[in-house]
């Protein structure tokens, strides 16, 4: 009972944890990004969702494609006017560009936490279910709407794998995740890759947002530890690889509920950590890193 | 900010009168007159982001406006300064200091958690302060003032303590769900926090002497983000009901409850729940959750309750959550005491203060005195406060408990069982 139960919760947060941290390890292989706001775009969009769905009163499917909208304007928003400033300034040493990137994401994200508490106050929400009623998953009682999450998460996934694999322009951008400089030698336009891939990032984030504020709610004080989750997974799997993060997210989403339903829920997060610890030590490229 | 944008006006434009050599002008009025019209400066504390310290901030304003609208605090105007302890220790402290030394108030009011109320205690005696704290309800507050009352007695409580909340959920739960529905169970589940372990220590002992056998107690860290697997625990032993014990969290429980359609009633202390905002924060996941709370709107447990009510909502768009009232009654109390004595004196005040005796939005407000073991702290009782339950019923609160404020019957959401195990 309490392994179906474990197999079954496991596989929805794991599959929402792979979808927070995809679109993180992506912009990181293109652009060479860590962008520590990234739970600050989640939470933008899982509040705009809820506000659009309840106090706008435009139903809770506008309120989600409010949401994912308002996860990739956010992107866009960091993009241009975080990141892209640093990149293109001739003040910056070109090696120290990374630290300030680094840091200006990270002081972002703090601005977006305090802007989300002023206006929505820290107080958590929840977005409305896509779907209401409970479905039965080999003898457990599980809520419809996580059983929705995790085929959506999936579906995202595929889809974001057909583009990559089958179009153009998909193409161009995991060419450009596996060595940007050879693109840029071959004539592709970098910058403009850079822009869809801003877009994918914020599309993937406001869904990962939207979704986990349907099931678990979303505060402002939420923001740092979206942001450290999704950069322990994505270091875990080995940074800029989308295989990597999506094995990192299941085994540290089957730990994570192992710990709770067989420990205790008070240290969901901390046999995980350690084995991160341990896999930095053995294994400092992570699991399916290159670099 | 806005009060120091205020201070600055003030200076400018004292500067400016005294360019113009208008000093003359405020000479030729008396000074007894001037000293009349001080400001009697009221500091309070709470974590302006919070329902519940929302609340508080926002009750402090109604109370002081309509203090002013009515002649003030003997004849002087109350102003108001508030400041954000951001739920944090540190905060509040700084924020004590800041009130007494900087802006010069005679008392302080407010403080939703108790670790904040708890590390701002001393300060009250150390700057010899009064302190009214309207939100917190950890049991050694009042302790305090007990144990070493020479430092402490600035300090007083004017909100139930835990102990006495757990005896209203004991109380109400016999009445409402053991002789009613036979029910003989239970599992009690409070967040990890100050106010919570002198709460689940009095929910074990009367609990059972309410006719509720307690099956297991779990308390949870707050920072818990999945609550499926304390459900699942909890559903395990098949009680009738959980009595909980929760304010820092209060949506994660209340959602997944809903969302996973967990079959039991869900009774006892949600602060978050006694705000009208937390149906819009749940999507109306806290439809059929039972909490005790201080007042509410349509409980007419004294003629002060529902005027208070109104105003508040009117003013705000949302209703009072428990700590709006016990806001409010504190400013009054405090007007009182100081009516009484004619000063703003801080050991006249405590003297003035230990002598009340008001009928306000919560009920009959008085302190026990210095020799009992919660000195200082608000009388429980019939008599006196004993709070009300009630219950998220079709998007309202309805009060259900006392008798004499009950409007509804308790309701059973869909997937509750309404009978007891066999």
């Amino acid at each position: 009972m309490v392994a179906t139960q474990i197999l079954v919760d496991g596989f929805v947060v794991s599959a929402l944890y792979g979808l927070g941290a995809i679109g993180f390890t992506i912009i990181f292989g293109v652009s060479g990004v860590l962008n520590l706001a990234h739970g600050g775009i989640m939470v933008i969009a899982a509040m705009i969702a809820w506000y659009v769905a309840g106090t706008l009163e435009l139903g809770r499917y506008g309120g989600a494609l409010a949401g994912v909208a308002a996860g990739v304007l956010a992107a866009y928003v960091t993009y241009y006017l975080v990141v892209r400033p640093i990149k293109r300034s001739r003040k910056i040493a070109e090696e120290e560009k990374e630290i300030f990137i680094l840091t200006a994401t990270l002081l972002w994200g703090i601005m977006i936490q305090e802007a989300i508490a002023y206006f929505f106050t820290s107080n958590p929400i929840n977005v409305p279910p896509m779907i209401g009623g409970v479905a039965n998953m080999l003898g457990v009682r599980t809520p419809s709407n996580e059983l929705l999450i995790a085929a959506v998460s999936w579906l995202v996934i595929f889809l974001l794998w057909l583009f990559v694999n089958r179009t153009k322009l998909g193409r161009s951008v995991l060419a450009a995740a596996i060595n940007p400089r050879g693109l840029a030698l071959l004539g592709f336009d970098l910058g403009r890759i850079e822009i869809v891939v801003w877009g994918l990032y914020g599309l993937l984030a406001g869904i990962a947002g939207v979704l986990l504020a349907t099931f678990l709610g979303a505060s402002s004080d939420d923001i740092g530890d979206l942001t450290g989750s999704a950069f322990s997974i994505v270091v875990f799997g080995g940074l800029g690889s989308v295989p990597g993060s999506l094995l990192a997210a299941y085994i540290i989403g089957y730990f994570e509920t192992t710990t709770a339903y067989l420990v205790t829920p008070s240290i969901r997060e901390m046999p995980a950590l350690v084995l991160l610890i341990l896999v930095l030590y053995l294994r400092p490229q992570g699991l399916l890193g290159r670099r | 900010m806005s009060s120091t944008l205020r201070r600055l006006v003030t200076a400018l434009a004292f500067a400016g009168c005294a360019a113009l050599a208008c000093g003359g002008l405020s000479l030729s009025s008396t000074p007894a007159a001037a000293a009349s019209k001080t400001p009697i400066n009221i500091g309070v504390v709470a974590p302006f982001s919070a329902i519940d310290g929302a609340s508080i901030i926002n009750a402090a304003q109604l109370a002081a406006d309509d203090i002013n609208a009515h002649g003030g605090i003997d004849g002087r105007p109350v102003k108001i300064f508030t400041y954000d302890d951001h739920a944090s220790s540190t905060d509040g402290v700084r924020a004590f200091q800041r009130a007494v030394n900087e802006d010069h108030v005679v008392a302080l009011v407010g403080v939703w958690i108790s670790e904040v109320a708890l590390a701002m205690e001393p300060w009250s005696g150390r700057l010899k302060t009064p302190f009214i704290i309207v939100g917190a309800a950890s049991t050694d507050i009042p302790k305090h003032v007990h144990d070493d009352y020479k430092d402490y007695k600035y300090t007083f409580h004017l909100w139930l303590n835990s102990a006495f909340l757990a005896d209203s959920v004991c109380d109400s739960s016999r009445d409402l769900l053991v002789k009613k529905f036979g029910y003989k169970t239970t599992v009690v589940m409070s967040e990890d926090a100050a106010w919570t372990k002198p709460l689940d220590a009095e929910y074990l002992n009367c609990l059972p002497k309410a006719g509720l056998k307690v099956l297991d107690h779990i308390r949870f860290s707050p920072d818990t983000t999945d609550f499926t697997p304390i459900f699942n625990k909890i559903e395990a032993k098949h009680p009738d009901v959980v009595i909980t014990g929760i304010a820092h969290v209060g949506l994660k429980p209340t959602v997944q409850w809903h969302d996973q359609q967990v079959p039991f009633l869900m009774a006892g202390i949600s602060a978050q729940a006694s705000a009208s905002t937390f149906w819009k924060q749940t999507n109306g996941a806290t439809e059929g959750i039972i909490t005790e709370t201080a007042a509410s709107r349509g409980a007419a447990i004294t003629p002060k309750t529902v005027p208070f009510t109104d105003a508040y909502t009117k003013r705000f768009g949302t209703t009072p959550a428990y700590d709006a009232y016990s806001t409010d009654d504190a400013f009054y109390v405090l007007k009182a005491a100081i009516e009484r004595v004619h000063s703003t004196n801080a050991d006249k005040l405590v003297d003035a203060l230990e002598k009340t005796d008001y009928v306000g939005t919560i009920g009959h407000v008085a302190f026990y005195p210095p020799n009992h073991p919660y000195a200082h702290g608000m009388k429980y009782g019939k008599s006196d406060i004993t709070g009300i339950m009630i219950q998220w019923q079709h998007g309202e609160q309805v009060p259900i408990w006392p008798e004499s404020v009950a409007k509804a019957q308790i309701i059973f959401p869909s997937f509750v069982k309404k009978t007891a195990s066999k």
